[in-house]
């Protein structure tokens, strides 16, 4: 049995860290490689000359010269200042579904066979990967009821962009592309239900949640018409609440001729339980990263692994990975004429689609459902031991069990000590956790809060959590400025001028663009 | 060394308690003190001066005498300026108005001011625009978007603004009630006006949407998709508010913040309208080719029959539901919390006409749809 325990001693290092680049002196090397040997520079040549004059550097690149023990000790500061995944309990990003990523599949993904093969391989020579691709779209065939999948998209918004771009084409070939102008999303979907259609020339229509936390399905009925391309829809939304009605909304908007694409980002709770395509949806996605156990990648690499009806198959990006019935041999097919085009470098993200296989077969069907049981039981215990701290809410469906996550408010507890959700969170990193995430903007849930705990997260460390909230909740009221300074002991700065992370002159993302700004 | 100008309203908030809706007038006050109200604003001031005074060093405070300033100043551990003194037992809502008006020709960098609607109506006919506000909240009714969450972030928002940490300012409506009105039951708030007050979402009332896209980019979308939808023969009738007054500016219509004005495609041809010129116009022009541009105005979600009443039912009948367009930030719908917009027109035909569903433009190419109810 663990122990439950709130780290009130915790310490974060803070190195006082220089950029690397100042760190650079002239002429220090990290590594100086020894000459060619002679029969290896014969053979090869002027190397450089090889290269066309118009890309050869006049000057070489201006790197940072560190010597490799300095480079090691420096990064190795700056990995300790962050609070990164699998250090502690990261449930706290919510609608992330952060779990624990095997080391097995890590391994793996290092091991030479597949670390060294490269995409340009003859494609006989790369038959164990062709095979894991077409695998892993038999998985998901299996989990969502759908006929096809791409594993291509690099990403959930860049999946929901390939649907978005897939049902463009679709209207385009019917000749309607110039009506069907319109997509309906709801508030709590996730944003790229409404920002990647919208990069892809519609017009987005949102949808505002009842009180029950539902969308309103009347307010749907008044938008869907002939100019409805399409609806794209997140179930359960970001407040853990599952719409019951999804039917309805599937309903109302075929009957209207639209195309429905469900986000199953969020889906971690439903495999093996639901599927999208009984719901009656025609396209879909789920993120590879995150929940199917393979790392969040810090904005990369990940895949959305987005699926369809066989109606909406022949539009997928190309090339797609087939398998020869006859012999059993798997080949790459450039040859789709209706394909909306190449979406990414070569297969995708191959190192994510390889840990995600692994992680599913080991798995097993019988193991994703108990995945999808745990992550919301465990949610539903959390929420028991968070609904007792005084100053925080879930509103919406009141009286009712959330799925996976809940969108907390701490809206109680600002109105009475002025402590609000961005203090807090900042304030749960002094003991040792990641501070937790708000919410999608605009704040529909006032001084929100988002905590997926999903299933590898053991009883002990969702009571840790809960402990920590309380804690701080309680601060808020007997010291709030202890709060409101915070973080104390983490190596992330304290609260900035907010107006100036708004301010493109106050900020840099480079150093070349520090040295500009501040005038170096 | 930055000024601070400060005003408290020692009697407001004291109608609240005792069930009287408003503190307006020595009538309604004498009432409150005789149903055992207490002054309140007193002590939220204090709370809120309890924040500055951590620059005191830095900061001059300049202020009324006796229980208009001085006294909360005083027990902050601030020492104050005086300008004048009230005379008479009871301060009115001429004192304030003095006050502000005094304080403005003073040079302060920031009036900071407990009250409530009333307090900010008056603090806005001494000082307009002209000079950076914020509000102590204090009033029973604070219908106002120039106020603070609560006193201690009006406190923390005025320092941050003085030691130059806030730089931001914007409009924040400043809207009351008509408590004779209210107390019989009926509603009747009317836009008086903006304040500029220090822009900081997560401390000012209405701005409860967190640090996100700013009303300016978010306004920016808004014009952008208009400009790009605005008929060049059809009559634009753009309503009241700063959101309409933003979208005026960005699309090069000399207009009003204030007022209803008219415009053929992007072209004013008619500027502060009354109802009866607005009728006359589409009369001329015809009533099918004009839309009406309009927005939300104030905290309660109203889009016609609060500070647009120009806007009357037989100009919404004329022009027609379809021909209305509504825009908002997206941070205004989500403020709202899921309560519907609201139609008081004056008619329940109209009314019953504007409720159901309407899409309301909240960027380019993208709206959402809000239930409207009367």
């Amino acid at each position: 049995m663990g122990i439950t325990k709130v780290r009130k001693n915790f310490h974060q290092a803070r190195w006082d860290e220089p950029m690397i680049f100042e760190l650079s002196t002239p002429g220090v090397r990290g590594i100086i490689p020894p000459a060619a040997e002679a029969e290896v520079a014969a053979a090869a040549g002027d190397v450089v000359g090889k290269l066309p004059e118009s890309i050869r550097r006049k000057t070489p690149p201006a790197l940072p010269e560190v010597d490799q023990k300095r480079v090691l000790a420096h990064y190795l500061h700056l990995s300790q200042e962050t609070l990164g995944s699998n250090l502690n309990a990261d449930m706290s990003q919510g609608t992330c579904t952060m779990k624990y990523n095997p080391r097995i599949n890590e391994d793996l993904a290092m091991e030479s066979r597949f670390a060294n093969v490269h995409p340009w391989q003859d494609e006989d020579t790369l038959q164990g990967i062709l095979e894991i691709y077409w695998g892993m779209e038999q998985i998901m065939k299996a989990v969502s009821g759908m006929d096809r999948f791409t594993l291509q998209p690099g990403g959930g918004a860049h999946a929901v962009f390939t649907a978005a771009s897939i049902i463009r084409a679709y209207w385009r070939d019917k000749g309607e592309l110039d009506t069907r102008d319109e997509v309906v999303t709801s508030m709590f979907s996730h944003p790229c239900d409404a920002a990647s259609p919208h990069t892809a020339g519609f017009k987005i229509i949102t949808l505002m949640p009842k009180e029950d936390g539902y969308p309103d399905l009347e307010a749907m009925k008044s938008v869907v018409g002939p100019r409805t391309a399409a609806i794209f829809f997140t179930n359960p939304e970001d407040t853990g609440i599952y719409n019951p009605l999804i039917e309805e909304f599937v309903k109302v908007a075929h009957e209207a001729g639209a195309v429905c694409f469900n986000d199953q980002a969020n889906g971690n709770v439903l495999m093996g339980i639901a599927r999208t395509r009984d719901a009656g949806f025609d396209l879909c996605h789920y993120n590879l990263h995150k929940t199917f156990g393979t790392p969040h990648g810090g904005s990369g690499p990940g895949t959305g692994a987005m699926g369809c009806r066989e109606e909406f198959a022949k539009y997928l990006p190309y090339p797609t990975v087939e398998k020869d019935p006859a012999t059993g041999r798997f080949y790459l097919d450039y040859d789709r004429p209706e394909s909306i085009g190449k979406i990414k470098g070569f297969l995708g993200s191959a190192g994510v689609v390889l840990r995600a296989y692994c992680w599913a077969m080991a798995m097993g069907p019988e193991g994703l459902r108990e995945t999808a049981e745990i992550s919301a039981l465990n949610n539903n215990y959390f929420m028991e031991l968070v609904k007792r701290i005084p100053g925080v809410s879930a509103p919406y469906a009141e009286g009712h069990r959330r799925l996976e996550e809940c969108r907390w408010s701490w809206q109680p507890l600002t109105e009475e000590t002025g402590v609000g959700t961005d203090d807090i969170l900042r304030r749960v990193g002094d003991f040792g956790l990641q501070h937790y995430w708000s919410s999608h903007h605009p704040w529909v849930v006032p001084e929100p809060m988002t905590i997926e705990p999903c299933e590898t997260f053991a009883k002990e460390e969702l009571e840790e959590y809960a402990a920590v909230l309380a804690q701080i909740a309680e601060e808020a009221r007997t010291d709030p400025e202890l709060v409101k300074q915070s973080p104390h002991k983490c190596a992330t700065h304290k609260r900035a001028a907010e107006e100036e992370l708004d301010d493109p002159t106050k900020w840099a993302t480079t150093w070349k663009a520090y040295k500009r700004k501040i005038g170096k | 060394m930055k000024k601070l100008g400060l005003i408290v309203n020692p009697i407001a908030g004291m109608g609240g308690r005792c069930g009287l809706k408003g503190t307006d007038g020595a009538e309604i006050l004498a009432q409150a003190c005789a149903l055992g109200a207490v002054p309140e604003a007193p002590d939220r001031a204090l709370t809120a001066l309890q924040q500055v005074a951590k620059l005191a060093d830095d900061v001059e405070v300049v202020t009324v005498g006796g229980d208009m300033g001085a006294k909360e100043a005083d027990a902050a551990g601030l020492d104050a300026r005086i300008l004048f003194t009230p005379d008479g037992r009871a301060t009115t809502s001429e004192d304030t108005r003095r006050a502000a008006a005094e304080l403005a020709a003073h040079g302060v960098d920031l009036i900071l001011f407990a009250g409530g609607d009333g307090t900010a109506r008056d603090v806005y006919a001494a000082v307009g625009d002209d000079v950076v506000c914020l509000g102590i909240p204090a009033g029973c009714k604070i219908h106002s978007g120039v106020y603070a969450i609560n006193p201690r972030n009006a406190g923390e928002l005025a320092a941050l603004y003085l030691q130059g940490k806030v730089k931001a300012t914007g409009r924040a409506e400043v809207m009351d009630i008509d408590e004779d009105a209210f107390r019989e039951g009926r509603v009747s708030a009317e836009l008086y006006g903006y304040l500029t007050v220090p822009r900081d979402a997560a401390r000012v009332q209405g701005g409860k949407a967190g640090r996100t896209q700013k009303d300016e980019q978010a306004l920016d979308e808004i014009a952008y998709y208009l400009f790009d939808v605005i008929e060049p023969d059809s009559l634009y009738i753009l309503g009241t508010g700063s959101t309409v007054f933003g979208l005026k500016e960005r699309l090069g219509v000399d207009g009003t913040l204030l007022g209803v004005d008219v415009t053929r495609g992007r072209e004013l041809i008619a500027k502060d309208v009354t109802e009866r010129q607005i009728l006359e116009l589409l009369e001329a022009e015809g009533g099918d080719k004009a839309k009406i541009v309009v927005t939300v105005i104030g905290g309660q979600g109203y889009i016609f029959g609060r500070g647009n009443q120009q806007l009357s039912p037989r100009v919404i009948e004329k022009v027609g539901r379809e021909n209305i367009l509504v825009v908002a930030t997206k941070q205004k719908i989500a403020a709202l919390g899921g309560r519907p917009l609201l139609v008081d027109t004056g008619s329940e035909e109209t009314n019953a006409l504007l409720t159901g569903y309407m899409r309301v433009i909240t960027g380019y190419s993208e709206q959402i749809a809000v239930r409207v109810s009367a």
